[in-house]
């Protein structure tokens, strides 16, 4: 029963693993396939920009033995931050495709529609979410979730029943989706307390 | 659903692994552990802290890593730190450790290249400028570095420009002359940077109540603020209390 955090090069995985192991669990960080191939729970971290992150992860040569973890047994994985926009069909920030495990594309901040000139991008701070999907990842976070957000682009056009939360920031949009074994969340559960140590647990625990 | 919470960031002064408060940059005097300080923000669940080593860059310690590993080790929000870097690897080793803002004041005195390469490995979002804003005997108000001992001749606003263009995420802007002092912020010189950057600017030195939190918001457009002695000390007599607003504060807009 191994937390495995990929190491791809990019993301603040020091964080991500502190957190697990403070919950108990055995979590590794590592960029061996080996390591993936026995991991029982996978994390994608991720930061910075969209279209350099997924290079790093295209060119780590990882791609194939995580598909076959994440769709061959089915092993949970979750991505975090750009780590969650990974998993979407495309990004607009360097304009590439992304892995495309879930339907959707990653866009920026439409600042035309903010309500007013000093909302700023990137939206970083707390924010309270609406969990749309109660139970799973945010079982027992229904009446209060609230988490760290650092991000200038967004998920667009995921299909409802992917999503299992949202943000209100002028705007909805989805800040965590999920299909089958496969969860990605914009925010980080890793920075924020007692919300992020549930999630996690629900995760690891799922 | 309210959409905006204001940050509220204790700052947290160290030198020699010990936690210190002074005022307008000195008379520093010992609080306590810091580490143990930092675990009691995080039963408080503080929006995010900030470490500043005062020492670290005088005398050329670098980070002091082993104190910062077991402050990330169990501080589950953002966590910021600055003081002594004077290298990317420094950085870099910082992330690993699980902090994920790095705080630049003298290294980016020399040079705002490196917030540029800082920012390339770890995004723009993880690198925070600190402006330590003096005002002279004449009023004019520049920026220092190096404890607030070295003076960059430069306005605060136009070096902000320049960092905002160099790929700086954020400015932690600090009032020298206010700092540690209850004054209640520098609304001057908030306003005279955050009318010119689109980033992130984090108003320091000064704040004595929620409602200074809410006037340098609301009027100076600062996106959070960062807390030392209102945080840290209680009374005239500079009681060591660790404390933290007891409500989150929302934006007035």
């Amino acid at each position: 029963m191994t937390t495995l955090v990929i190491d791809y090069g990019v993301g603040n995985l020091g964080a991500i693993e502190n957190i697990i192991s403070y919950l108990g669990f055995e979590v590794r960080i590592s960029s061996d396939p080996d390591d993936i191939l026995v991991a029982t729970r996978l994390v994608l971290p991720g930061i910075g920009h969209f279209a350099k992150a997924l290079n790093s992860f295209e060119t780590s040569g990882l791609r194939p033995v995580l598909e076959e973890r994440v769709f061959g047994n089915k092993t949970p994985i979750l991505g975090i931050c750009v780590g969650m926009q990974m998993l979407l069909e495309h990004g607009s920030e360097g304009d590439v495709p992304g892995l495309g495990w879930i339907g959707g594309r990653v866009v920026g901040f439409d600042t035309n529609r903010f309500e007013s000139p000093r909302l700023q991008v990137p939206h970083m701070g707390w924010s309270d979410l609406e969990v749309v999907r109660p139970g799973g990842l945010f079982t027992g976070l229904e009446d209060e979730a609230r988490f760290y957000f650092a991000h200038s682009f967004h998920a667009d056009g995921v299909a409802p029943e992917n999503v299992l939360a949202r943000v209100h920031y002028s705007y909805d949009f989805p800040v965590a989706i999920a299909q089958d074994n496969i969860f990605g969340v914009q925010f980080h559960p890793e920075k924020s307390h007692r919300f992020g140590m549930a999630l996690f647990r629900n995760f690891l625990q799922s | 659903m309210k959409q905006r919470r204001i940050r509220v960031i204790p700052s947290l002064l160290v030198r020699r692994g010990g936690l210190y408060k002074g005022e307008k940059f000195k008379d520093h005097k010992y609080v306590g552990d810091p580490v143990n300080t930092v675990r009691i923000f995080n039963e408080k669940e503080v929006d995010e802290i900030a470490i500043l080593d005062i020492a670290a860059t005088k005398e050329e310690t670098g980070p002091n890593f082993a104190m910062l590993q077991d402050i990330a080790a169990e501080a589950f929000m953002p966590l910021a730190y600055g003081g002594g870097i004077s290298t990317v690897q420094q950085a870099e080793q910082l992330f690993k450790l699980g902090i994920e803002k790095i705080v630049v004041n003298s290294l980016a005195g020399d040079s705002l290249d490196v917030l540029r390469d800082i920012s390339s490995i770890a995004g723009a979002q993880s690198v925070v400028l600190s402006i330590d804003a003096k005002r002279n005997l004449w009023g004019k108000t520049t920026a220092h570095t190096h404890a607030g001992t070295r003076n960059l001749k430069i306005e605060p606003h136009e070096y902000a420009q320049r960092a905002q263009e160099a790929g700086v995420g954020e400015i932690l802007l600090t009032s020298v002359d206010r700092e540690g002092t209850l004054g209640g912020f520098d609304m001057d010189l908030v306003s005279s940077v955050t009318s010119v950057v689109d980033i992130p600017v984090i108003a320091h030195g000064g704040a004595a109540s929620v409602a200074d939190v809410i006037a340098v918001t609301a009027q100076a457009g600062a996106s959070a603020v960062a807390i030392g002695r209102l945080f840290t000390l209680k009374g005239k007599h500079k009681a060591v209390l660790i404390s933290y607003f007891d409500e989150p504060i929302f934006a007035q807009f």
